[in-house]
């Protein structure tokens, strides 16, 4: 049981697929200026994810491997275009918002990461409940990133006023650079940060390191 | 993995079966929600029409109150109501008109070029659907589509004029991708409240309407025909004063105002 534990929850903050992996950058720069659009975008991705983990699981065994990479596309390319149809019928406006990010949600790396990594290795279950953890490890990120954008960039959260800007009479001047793409950057670089202060673990080698002789003090 | 799975009669296969099953998963999906996604596009559309004339009601079903709004198509080369022959001759039907689609095709539009085309919209319909709530046999409220190029992006929206046909009881765009907090401005309602009661026309009949930077001084006596534009928003509220111009003016629904301002409507 432990095994499926930690398959599951592993992801979130030990082994997270934005944080440590640096995968799925792009949707989480474009997505998260709102709360609303980052929920609905973390539910697509962690279903995606798990359905096309475990739908690839089944098949691992006679998959080609000069095309598994194609197959593993397809299963996902179809997925996707599931949820953005239901995602049209049942929650109209947030596709309208969301719009062609759902259907990136088949060249996010995250889906492709955890169908070759790990998919065609482990049985059904494992895949779903590994995409699963995947799909909230993305979401955690999506929600923090989130979280501080709407804030600090509309002063709201989901929709509700939590500082009362300018513009509506109030005192909060929004910070307008929070609603724009390369906030994220800034914000996601922070968790990082935060996280590998607290995991010491996940703090990289340095790939290259200050030279001798280089240092006002060693010269003396 | 067995060898043979890498064998070119098991490659075929599997490539085969596996598009087959997928295709029939999104075949069905998109064949069986197509019927929800269309009424969500109506009523997306009867929405954002209501909501520019003032006209939504909370407890009130959009398609309860859209009930008494009539859809119909003007013909914008002759400036009136389009007859039943133009409309069987452009094969288009007023409840069902895609004036997007329309835009597009060179039977139904006209393209645009340089000076004819402040809005940026490259092509315009030659027919376009207007709104008409009435009460009686007049007409009390009038519900116009606008579109036009901003900064970034083409923004949609209404422009809802009152039975003068020359003040503005509301307007708002309903598709826009403008930047956010600064031309993404055009969605704040306090913005939007500023038009209401706003003259489109001068004396000359001219489309005069406008936005201005720096805010409208109320005692200036053509502040009806000026609007605060947006602020750190230069091109966007360019864009804005070119679309409304251009739509309510000569090449858009000019004439088709003024004739119904001195005819009525037939």
């Amino acid at each position: 049981m432990s095994d499926v534990k930690k398959v599951l929850f592993g992801p979130i903050l030990a082994n997270n697929p934005i944080a440590l992996q640096i995968l799925g950058i792009c949707s989480a720069l474009a997505v998260t200026s709102s709360m609303k659009v980052s929920l609905v975008m973390a539910i697509a991705l962690t279903l995606v994810t798990a359905f096309s983990s475990f739908f690839i699981a089944i098949i691992r065994n006679h998959i080609p491997n000069s095309i598994r990479i194609i197959v593993q596309m397809i299963i996902i390319a179809s997925l996707v275009i599931v949820v953005d149809q239901i995602l049209k019928a049942f929650a109209f406006e947030i596709s309208k918002q969301l719009s062609v990010f759902v259907g990136l949600i088949i060249t996010n790396c995250i889906v492709m990461g955890r169908a070759e990594a790990f998919a065609m290795k482990n049985g059904p279950v494992m895949s779903f409940v590994d995409g699963i953890g995947n799909g909230l490890g993305y979401s955690a990120m999506l929600i923090v990133v989130a979280f501080f954008r709407e804030l600090l960039g509309a002063g709201k959260l989901f929709g509700f006023e939590i500082f009362a800007t300018i513009q509506n009479g109030g005192w909060y001047q929004p910070n307008g650079l929070m609603l724009l793409p390369p906030s994220a950057f800034f914000v996601i670089g922070l968790v990082i940060w935060a996280l590998r202060s607290y995991k010491k673990e996940q703090v990289e080698e340095p790939e290259f390191k200050i030279a001798a002789n280089s240092r006002s003090q060693e010269a003396l | 993995m067995a060898s043979s799975n890498d064998s070119i009669k098991k490659t075929i296969i599997v490539a085969l079966s596996l598009c087959l099953v997928c295709s029939i998963f999104v075949a069905a999906a998109a064949v069986g929600l197509k019927p929800i996604q269309n009424t969500n596009k109506d009523l997306d559309r009867k929405r954002n029409i209501l909501s520019a004339a003032g006209m939504l009601e909370p407890g009130k079903s959009v398609d309860e109150i859209f009930e008494s709004v009539e859809t119909r198509i003007v013909n914008l080369q002759t400036g009136k109501f389009a007859t039943q022959e133009e409309l069987k001759d452009a094969g288009i039907k007023a409840e069902t008109f895609d004036q997007k689609a329309a835009s597009k095709d060179p039977k139904l539009s006209i393209a645009l070029k340089g000076e004819q085309d402040p809005a940026g919209i490259k092509r315009r319909s030659n027919f376009s659907a207007v709104y008409l709530v009435k009460s009686g046999d007049s007409i009390d409220r009038i519900i116009l589509p606008v579109h036009g190029y901003g900064l970034w992006s083409t923004m949609y929206g209404f422009m809802a004029l009152q039975n003068d046909f020359n003040t503005v009881i509301g307007f708002g765009f309903y598709d826009q991708a403008e930047t956010p907090g600064l031309g993404g401005e055009v969605d704040n309602p306090n913005w939007k409240a500023l038009w209401k009661g706003k003259e489109i026309y001068n004396e000359q009949g001219e489309a005069a309407i406008h936005l201005v930077k720096g805010g409208v001084d109320s005692s200036d006596p053509k502040a009806a025909y000026k609007v605060d534009g947006l602020s750190g928003a230069t091109l966007t509220s360019r864009g804005v004063t070119h679309l409304v111009q251009y739509w309510l003016g000569q090449e858009g629904f000019g004439p088709f105002l003024s004739q119904l301002r001195s005819e009525g409507v037939q």
